[in-house]
């Protein structure tokens, strides 16, 4: 029998607001946050809209010393982190030396932090560019800035895998727990909302063209028409349960009870894709029917093709309105390697608070045989939830959290 | 059932020639092939020197397609990728896409096609407010590296578990351990694994320049990247890949596989201190070391050679003989321990797979390579680096290590399953 890994504290910094309390709250409400970017002028762009952190000044976070040399993504990880350790009471002393890790996902990397310093290079010259760049740029950087700042000495990880990608880090972190690490910090946070950024998500033809910010990011919608991207993310406390026991953890919202991860077959193959497969595997790692899963949150791309794809899984594991489905992300965007970690505190919580928070805006094609719970939160009781997150190119990631007793 | 990951296939891109009997002779021969940078222009900056690849994509059969969606590191990743199927004979078998993963490694990700890419949609950094309408198609797939994965995935035709592994300058062992995890713990029976970077391009070398990490021995490249010398003056570019074909052992021995190494233990620490700064005294390394031995069921003694990350700064080189002997003890004396980055240069997140490739080649002739460059050892490096030429010796058990930016230290042991030929 293999010791469970507990999710025993989280820290949250998404457009809903930094901090667990505020995004909980204006999710449950149902509450918008996508709005018109305001961190550089959209107007040139044909696609206006975004899930931005309003309100964050890292200094009210960070050492300054700490703000100079990191990306945004990184200050926003570092702000969640530290509201992690928070919740979950951990003191530095209830972590043997090598005993405490981090593993994060990172898509973009400090992409902003980067655009300033090739505009330096490029503008003025080589001579311009930060003494930070090196090490405020790579992925590894919001990684790097954790364990040093709370001193994990043990395992270090740092996972690509886009909008996937969120759950792998958790994944990995299980595994190392279960491989002899006793507390990693994990999840993963994106902040891409520079025009830099922005061109590339253009690029994907993927992002919604809406106007009207409670009318642009529908999937399962017959109006779907790509997403709206957001920032942030959240940084989970994963603890073996021995280690959590002893040393007296007091918050346990849940734990990680299974996970897998597929890769489609290659474009124009004409074969199922992966995700069916993600699902059953996951439900198969954490021992669980199809008929003992409460809620399911789903990917929610919005396009077509991928909602299709996603209803037909979903179906195909469950059946046919079997189980109620969410996606809290129409209210924020989508976070690239921060959406799904959002996605596993939002499962946490529902679990914790009976709540099923609703997936906002979306008026449900009749086409997709899914209970989507839209507009209001439903008072349910959960005991097990499974997330789905997939990713640009063909990842498909599934994680099932399931109450502790 | 204990599950244990083994190396069936190699292929490599390493500067000073393609594919790995090219690599093996460079080594062996002791030559380097850091150079004047060729790719651009280098001439503003303060270090302009780096180890190139001659890389003719079309030449490695890319499709004109391929060459225009992937950055080169993406392209190096592929070409390794075919290159090591090809070796380890797993395209003549009927192998489970299901049961096939990728886990890809990348320091530096894009970030030749980012600084071409930002170029022109900022025109020459004169936009704020960047003109998507020049962007190329491919953009997000070069801001987001895990189209690394993807793209070796679709060259493979795995479906299992995908992934990028990004750690900065550890990934190339990061990477291939990740994959040997998935191995071991049942997810996986085939893993396409190793790292690629391409990191030489202007934005590199002005944020190396910044702080004053690279080498400025322009006028002597040849004898620019020297790991442990008194005279070195920091590292030196490199660019390249390494992919291996992982199996779990006993579907490799089923279907006859050629089976280099196993991966027998590996360990990442963190040291908890600074960004870019090492402790002297080495303990993080060292517990990296002391860990994926334990994890490999073998003592310090057992190590018949150390593939060291040595990369040429003074920082490095201290803290890194410090961690070895604190971490293998006396042995560390006995043991012979090189740096291929005195002769292919330092290749970021890849350069940890090049040493893994390095690694189970001297596993299999029982040679190990030299330190190039190594004339006058620094006083406080003061171990059996084996200078300038190799050395024919026993080689069962090898450790290779990897430090990098964030503060991490991995280690890796790899050894001989028993029963596998010499």
């Amino acid at each position: 029998m293999k010791a469970r890994t507990l999710i025993t504290g989280v820290g949250m910094a998404t457009p809903h607001g930094i901090g667990v309390a505020d995004s909980w709250a204006a999710t449950r409400a149902g509450k918008n946050a996508i709005g018109r970017i305001t961190r550089f002028d959209p107007s040139p762009y044909p696609s206006r809209l975004a899930g931005e952190i309003r309100d964050f000044d890292p200094r009210d976070h960070l050492p300054d010393r700490l703000v100079r040399q990191t990306d945004r993504s990184s200050q926003l990880a570092l702000t969640a982190a530290a509201h992690a350790f928070e919740d979950a009471g951990v003191r530095p002393a209830d972590v043997p030396e090598y005993g405490g890790g981090v593993v994060t996902a990172a898509g973009f990397g400090g992409i902003e932090f980067g655009q300033n310093e090739l505009r330096n290079l490029w503008s003025r010259g080589s001579r311009y560019v930060s003494v930070y760049q090196s090490f405020a740029w790579f992925h590894a950087a919001t990684s790097g800035q954790i364990s040093v700042r709370h001193e994990l000495r043990g395992h270090a990880g740092v996972l690509v895998g886009d909008q996937a990608g969120g759950l792998d880090a958790l994944a990995q972190a299980r595994r190392r727990i279960r491989r002899g690490s006793r507390l990693i910090v994990s999840g993963g946070v994106d902040a891409s909302l520079c025009s830099w950024g922005w061109a590339a998500h253009l690029a994907t033809g993927q992002i919604s063209a809406g106007e009207h910010p409670e009318r642009s990011y529908l999937p399962f919608d017959r109006a779907a028409d790509g997403h709206v991207p957001g920032e942030g993310g959240a940084l989970l406390i994963l603890e073996d349960e021995r280690a959590a026991i002893e040393r007296g953890a007091d918050n346990v919202y849940c734990e990680i009870a299974g996970y897998a991860s597929t890769f489609d077959p290659r474009p124009g193959d004409g074969r199922e894709p992966g995700l069916r497969r993600a699902i059953e595997l996951a439900l198969a790692d954490a021992a669980l029917g199809p008929w003992e899963i409460d809620l399911v949150f789903a990917d929610a791309a919005a396009t077509a093709r991928m909602d299709r794809e996603e209803a037909e899984a979903l179906i195909a594991v469950f059946g046919a309105f079997a189980v109620p489905v969410t996606a809290p992300k129409t209210a924020i965007g989508r976070l690239c390697g921060g959406g799904a970690p959002v996605d596993v505190v939002m499962a946490a919580l529902a679990i914790r608070e009976g709540l099923i928070p609703p997936t906002v805006h979306v008026e449900p094609s009749p086409e997709y045989d899914i209970d989507l719970v839209t507009t209001h939160p439903r008072p349910a009781s959960v005991r097990t939830a499974l997330v789905i997150a997939r990713g640009h190119g063909g990842f498909n990631s599934a994680m099932v959290v399931r109450a502790v007793d | 059932m204990n599950r244990r990951a083994v190396i069936t296939g190699v292929g490599v891109l390493a500067p000073g020639g393609t594919g790995v009997q090219n690599f093996w002779d460079l080594l062996t021969e002791g030559r380097t092939a850091t150079r004047r940078i060729t790719l651009f222009d280098a001439g503003s900056f303060r270090s302009r020197v780096a180890a190139e690849i001659d890389f003719d994509p079309a030449g490695h059969g890319l499709t004109p397609q391929e060459i225009q969606r992937m950055d080169r590191a993406a392209q190096f990743a592929v070409v390794g990728a075919r290159e090591a199927i090809a070796d380890s004979g797993l395209a003549t078998v009927a192998f489970d896409p299901h049961r096939t993963g990728v886990s890809i490694g990348s320091g530096a990700g894009a970030v030749r096609r980012l600084d071409s890419e930002y170029r022109v949609v900022s025109d020459d950094g004169r936009l704020d407010l960047v003109d998507h309408a020049y962007a190329s198609r491919h953009l997000y797939r070069q801001c987001v590296p895990s189209s690394f994965a993807v793209e070796v995935a679709w060259a493979t035709g795995a479906e299992g578990p995908a992934t990028v592994v990004s750690t900065g300058c550890t990934s190339g062992l990061d990477a291939v351990a990740h994959a040997a995890d998935l191995i071991r713990d049942g997810t996986a029976d085939v893993m396409i694994t190793g790292a690629t970077d391409a990191p030489i391009s202007p934005i590199t070398l002005a944020s190396f320049d910044a702080i004053k990490a690279t080498s400025t021995r322009n006028d002597e490249p040849r004898a620019a990247s020297r790991p442990f010398d008194a005279d070195r003056d920091g590292f030196v570019l490199g660019e390249g890949a390494a992919v291996f074909v992982l199996e779990e052992l006993t579907g490799a021995r089923d279907r006859g596989a050629r089976i280099y190494a196993e991966i027998a233990g590996h360990a990442t620490r963190s040291n908890g201190f600074h960004m870019t700064g090492l402790r002297p005294d080495g303990r993080e390394l060292a517990e990296a070391i002391t860990a994926a031995l334990d994890e490999a069921h073998t003592s310090p003694e057992d190590v018949d050679y150390v593939s060291a990350h040595g990369s040429g700064t003074r920082q490095n080189d201290r803290h890194e003989t410090a961690a070895l002997k604190r971490g293998l003890g006396a042995h560390a004396r006995r043991t012979p321990i090189s740096s291929i980055k005195s002769m292919v240069g330092h290749s970021l997140g890849s350069v940890g797979s090049l040493e893994i490739a390095a690694s189970v080649l001297a596993m299999r002739h029982h040679v190990v390579p030299p330190t190039a460059n190594l004339h006058t050892p620094d006083p406080e490096c003061d171990l059996d680096y084996v200078p300038i030429t190799a050395r024919e010796h026993r080689t069962d058990t090898v450790l290779t290590v990897a430090s990098g930016f964030g503060g991490l230290q991995s280690a890796m042991v790899l050894s001989r399953p028993d029963g596998s030929a010499a």
